[in-house]
């Protein structure tokens, strides 16, 4: 059973507290094992099922830890802040149950929501395909009617933590329109291919996915017909992008904490580096990135929290401030490291590879570009309570 | 009945919305995914709006993007779950 969610901010610090003591036990001394070996350690991947922080955000109802999302970004923080791989188990797990906790029949809740949210059962999303990136309505994958069930051919690639995942959100088309249904590991047909050589986030266990006319039952769909892209991947999208965000809050803090600890203690041209005004410069930069990132996080988790008909793109705002922020911190903070930046025994490195994925994964830079601009042409700090 | 800013049905609560967040003249009954007036985000921003100015919950088999796809779809999607909840 998942303890009380947190209600008050005394709650909150208490609850951010006892997730940073996990990190710090199991996952930061990882973080460097995990990136080099580009696996996650099955030790590891048992101590977080048995955790229950995969299901933290989902509903208390099917045993997850119902918190908020302000609990949820602030736990999230503490990921990412120490491995970025890790981090991004616990988005896509949680963005695609979020897709079938909104989504789905009171069936099919009943028949997964248990597992997800014990972490008995881990779910990929598998959308991305070999020529579907960004235009996710181009996925080749297809679904033809076999009475009860739907057979599945094609293939997914770039599937984060598809190599371990029991479940896999998968999406189609279907009469050429999108659908999304939920495919289990041991389906026959289905084939699992490790990918590696990856620039970032090294241990996310990514896969390619082979569905050789796979049966799937029709109760296994998520959502109606043509709601594949426009619902059902949108929601979990949505998780994600908020989850990705969060996480680049925790690399950009990760990034200061690198780089103020490296400047209290080295010394070049006889003074600190800390001391040196351009380096001084950097450390004041990396907080302030910092706080804005956090902030507008923040403010993206309240709207969450009050269901507010902006939460979704001021997600996406947050996701894009936040990613391009950690980029720009990783890289002064691996500058400031100098040579040693550039090494393994320094964790910047990393930072800065993994800060570079999350400009990519769950919408790019260019596609946030876009939407934001849609975004802005609703003039939502005008039309809007301006206090928020 | 609830009222925001003077509207009473709605419809003309939703024209009101679409008017202030779609920078083109919409028709009732234009869709505007399938013309890519608006994009994908959209929709989520549309489901968030009408549970909260409306006081409805979108169930999972409300959430068939052919509710929301234009002013006529939604003001019938809203009608609808507002006579499910208060049948008199």
């Amino acid at each position: 059973m998942s303890p009380p969610a947190p209600t008050t901010d005394d709650g909150l610090i208490e609850y951010q507290a006892r997730v940073r003591t996990f990190v710090e036990t199991h996952v930061a001394p990882k973080a460097r094992e995990i990136d080099e070996a580009e696996s996650t350690p099955p030790a590891l991947l048992a101590t977080l099922r048995a955790s229950r922080y995969l299901g933290m955000a989902l509903p208390r109802e099917w045993g997850g830890g119902g918190i908020d999302p302000i609990a949820h970004g602030l736990a999230t923080e503490e990921f990412g802040r120490a491995c970025s791989s890790i981090r991004s188990l616990l988005t896509v797990h949680n963005m695609s149950s979020q897709a079938i906790s909104r989504i789905g029949t009171s069936e099919q809740r009943k028949t997964w929501l248990p597992a997800l949210c014990s972490g008995d059962a881990i779910i990929a999303f598998a959308l991305t395909e070999k020529n579907a990136g960004s235009s996710a309505d181009a996925i080749q994958t297809s679904a033809r009617d076999c009475g009860g069930e739907y057979e599945i051919t094609g293939a997914k690639k770039w599937i984060t933590y598809g190599q371990i995942a029991d479940l896999f959100l998968v999406f189609a088309q279907f009469d050429h329109r999108p659908i999304s249904v939920i495919v289990e590991r041991d389906a026959p047909g289905l084939s699992i291919t490790p990918m590696r050589g990856l620039f970032g986030t090294r241990g996310s266990m990514l896969a390619e996915l082979g569905f050789a006319g796979v049966r799937v039952p029709k109760s296994h769909q998520l959502g109606a017909p043509g709601a594949g892209i426009n619902i059902v991947a949108n929601t979990a999208l949505d998780h994600g992008r908020f989850s990705v965000a969060w996480g680049c809050v925790g690399i950009i803090q990760s990034c200061l904490d690198a780089s103020l600890d490296y400047a209290s203690g080295r010394e070049q041209g006889g003074q600190r580096l800390k001391d040196h005004q351009l380096i001084r410069r950097l450390l004041s930069d990396m907080l302030v990135s910092y706080r804005a990132a956090k902030e507008v996080c923040l403010h993206a988790a309240r709207l969450r929290r009050d269901r507010d008909p902006r939460g979704a793109n001021e997600t996406a705002l947050a996701k894009y401030l936040a990613s391009t922020s950690a980029i720009k911190t990783a890289t002064d903070a691996l500058h400031l490291h100098g040579a040693n930046g550039c090494s393994a025994d320094f964790p910047v490195a990393r930072l800065l590879r993994d800060a570079n994925v999350m400009s990519i994964v769950e919408g790019t830079d260019e596609i946030h570009q876009i939407a934001l601009a849609n975004y802005a042409l609703q003039r939502p700090y005008r039309s809007f309570n301006v206090t928020r | 009945m609830t009222t925001r800013g003077g509207l009473t049905n709605p419809k003309e609560r939703i024209t009101q919305y679409f008017s202030r967040v779609i920078p083109v003249a919409i028709e009732e009954d234009q869709d505007i995914f399938e013309r890519g007036i608006v994009d994908s985000l959209f929709a989520m921003q549309l489901v968030a709006f009408v549970e909260q100015e409306f006081s409805i919950t979108a169930e999972p088999t409300d959430l068939d993007i052919n509710n929301f796809c234009s002013i006529s779809a939604l003001t019938r999607f809203v009608e609808r779950k507002q006579m499910q909840a208060n049948p008199e």
